[in-house]
């Protein structure tokens, strides 16, 4: 018995649980939408978004649909571990989604502007988002404007201006973007044999396990290293780290620096392999940066738990668009929407999880 | 030159009643960054009124109807970041980020089974409101919408609420220092729901006001296009002070309609910038704003930091 509460209060078990809640708790409201819009096929539409790609019958378009995904994940991912490095550090990047969207800018302007080779591009479209983020930085280093509201702003400027530079290298029949694949394919991401594991998957490339290495690498810098600690310890209490010897203001500046990488290269991971290109007129923020804040919530702020919520926040919003076209697809936001919205009380659940039960207590005093 | 100032009006009226709806949120102590979902509840209240009413409604009535539907719609649509943020003490940012995330998901889907169910084969997420938007028109062939004088006696009373009367006094004490309003009997929770609740109430009607702006449909896949942010930035520069916030959104307003009608003036012309340079614009300039002016912000002291009764 005792053995079994000790297990319920490890932080990672409590965050695990939480996580799974607030899925639970997602998908209840996605199913009673359903219900509400259409009882009789509301239990297929659920299991087709839970199952995403597993609902096709033939292993060909499993696999297909599979690595389309996967390579959907790989940026997400990316925006997650932006969002959750910066949060660990006590700032809110809300502008994951703007140094993405500097990222995409920069990285088709070397791709094919410049005509660059892929891995020109994609340091570039890092650069891009990385200098973004250092600009929020900045501003919250040295003239204390609170890093959210900065960010805002960054996000739209940064979207214009994204529109103006990417203008002059659109195919006009298409309105977006040339593709890389026909026109530029040394600027696509290479798939190092990856494609044959997927069936010949044409999107399956560099990206996914490169992804992953960087969340191994948020996940040692954070936690093994001294700048990790410095970083962390900055987020804490900023006086007292300075108090330490530890240069606040540069870290602030260098941990939104780093954030906007993530982002940044994020994008080039995504737009460089040619599944996806930038339409001429966008007038919205893309959604991947402010997924990424759904994501990072909930894989409880761990790079590894990313990994794993990314990927199912892109399997259940893929899973959307494979239902009967009586239900709207937008169902897989609203739940990942509504996911966000209960990992704000996590903080909640946890105290509820940590509070001990009356008889406990006078036992645990007992012993003591 | 007579449509500029049309679209300067229109859209300042937006933003001013957003912003306005932003500045009881944080004059209470709580961030509204789920400004932009509240707009698109309103309007998606706002947009159903015009399209269940019968043909024959007066205009009297459609104009009360829908201004009711949408405050109401953001009202209760505000209770989301209220309950969080009051209650739960959960972090304000990402409450705000949710909601914005939920209005336009939720809206669309509300509008495509709505859609749906009325004709198989009509899957969009559109409304349409030919002839009801006309009810909102002051003059036949002018854009100058009712919302407007409304929007005016609504900055007003925005200001007097919040300087001339107790509730207000009290509300900003909430904001400020809520320990201290606490301490002589204020209940802060109570304050704080009535801020949130008001922002949302603003902010449905500034969506009602966005979606009858020239245009006669709404697409609600498209949310509200970053409205709710400008408006933010609108309340910031306006150092969250209701007749500084309206100057605000008056200046906002017009680069906005810049970038919509900036073809139509010789001068613009010549300077042969990109329309967006005039989009980006309320954006660079606030930024300016926060640069210069943050180290001394006139933000509410205790915005975004949940009431906790213990601490001091």
């Amino acid at each position: 018995m005792e053995k079994k509460i000790s297990f319920l209060k490890k932080p990672a078990v409590q965050t695990l649980i939480a996580s799974l809640l607030c899925i639970l708790l997602g998908l209840l409201v996605g199913f009673i939408v359903l219900l509400i819009i259409n009882p009789s096929g509301a239990w297929n539409a659920m299991s087709t978004i839970m199952r995403n790609f597993w609902s096709f019958s033939s292993a060909r378009g499993q696999i297909k649909n599979f690595g389309n995904t996967l390579a959907k994940t790989a940026p997400l991912l990316m925006c997650s571990l932006s969002v959750l490095f910066a949060y660990k550090v006590g700032l809110f990047n809300i502008g994951a989604a703007g140094q993405y969207v500097a990222g995409v800018g920069v990285g088709l302007y070397f791709a094919i502007g410049l005509q660059m080779p892929w891995w020109v591009s994609l340091i570039a479209g890092t650069l891009a988002g990385a200098l973004l983020g250092a600009l929020s930085g900045i501003l919250k280093a040295y003239r204390n404007v609170n890093e959210v509201i900065s960010c805002i702003m960054l996000n739209w400027i940064s979207l214009y201006l994204v529109n103006t530079l990417l203008a002059p290298y659109m195919d006009i029949t298409m309105s977006e973007t040339w593709s890389l694949k026909k026109f530029y394919p040394s600027a696509v991401l290479p798939s190092l044999g990856l494609e044959s594991l997927l069936n010949n998957h044409q999107y399956v490339t560099l990206a996914i396990p490169l992804a992953i290495l960087v969340a191994v690498a948020v996940w040692v810098l954070l936690s093994k290293t001294r700048l990790g600690y410095e970083l962390k310890a900055t987020g804490l209490n900023k006086n007292a780290a300075k108090y330490c010897g530890m240069r606040d203001r540069f870290n602030i500046v260098l941990t939104m620096a780093i954030a906007g990488a993530l982002a940044g290269m994020g994008a080039g991971m995504f737009y460089l392999t040619d599944m996806i290109k930038w339409p001429s007129t966008v007038t919205a923020v893309p959604a991947m940066g402010f997924n990424g804040i759904a994501a990072a919530f909930l894989g409880g702020l761990h790079p590894i738990g990313a990994v794993f919520s990314s990927f199912f926040i892109q399997h259940i919003t893929d899973g959307g668009s494979f239902m009967e076209k009586t239900y709207p697809s937008e169902i897989a936001g609203l739940i990942s929407s509504v996911i966000i919205y209960m990992c704000a009380f996590v903080l909640f659940f946890r105290q509820i999880m940590n509070r001990p039960k009356r008889h406990e207590k006078v036992k645990g005093g007992n012993i003591k | 030159m007579i449509l500029l100032i049309q679209y300067t009006l229109l859209f300042a009226s937006v933003l001013l009643l957003v912003a306005l709806g932003g500045c009881f949120s944080e004059h209470s102590g709580v961030i509204n960054i789920g400004l932009e979902g509240i707009m698109v509840f309103g309007a998606l209240g706002g947009a159903l009124v015009m399209r269940y009413l019968p043909g024959g409604t007066s205009a009297v009535v459609i104009v009360c109807l829908c201004v009711c539907a949408a405050m109401l719609a953001g009202m209760i649509y505000s209770l989301l970041l209220a309950v969080a943020a009051v209650n739960f003490k959960a972090d304000q940012t990402l409450v705000g980020t949710a909601m914005n995330l939920l209005g336009t998901a939720a809206a669309t889907v509300i509008v495509k089974a709505l859609n749906t169910a009325a004709n198989p084969d009509n899957p969009s997420a559109t409304i349409q409101y030919v002839n009801e938007r006309k009810a909102f028109l002051m003059f036949d062939n002018l854009e100058f919408s009712w919302l407007m004088p409304l929007t005016l006696v609504l900055l007003i009373l925005a200001y007097t609420v919040l300087y001339k009367t107790r509730f207000g006094l009290r509300l900003q004490a909430c904001g400020e220092h809520p320990q201290a309003a606490a301490s002589v009997g204020i209940n802060v929770y109570k304050m704080r729901y009535a801020g949130v609740m008001t922002s949302g109430l603003l902010g449905g009607l500034g969506g009602l006001a966005y979606i009858t702006a020239g245009v006669s449909e709404w697409k609600f896949e498209n949310g509200v296009a970053g409205f709710g942010f400008l408006a933010l930035a609108v309340m910031i520069f306006g150092g969250w002070k209701p007749f500084r916030i309206a100057l605000a959104a008056l200046l906002f307003g017009f680069f906005r309609s810049l970038s919509n009608v900036y073809t139509g003036f010789d001068i613009l012309n010549q300077l042969n910038l990109p329309g967006t340079v005039y989009n980006m614009m309320p954006y660079i300039i606030s930024l300016i704003v926060l640069i210069l002016f943050s180290k001394n912000s006139a933000a509410p002291k205790a915005e975004g930091i949940p009431y906790d009764q213990g601490s001091r």
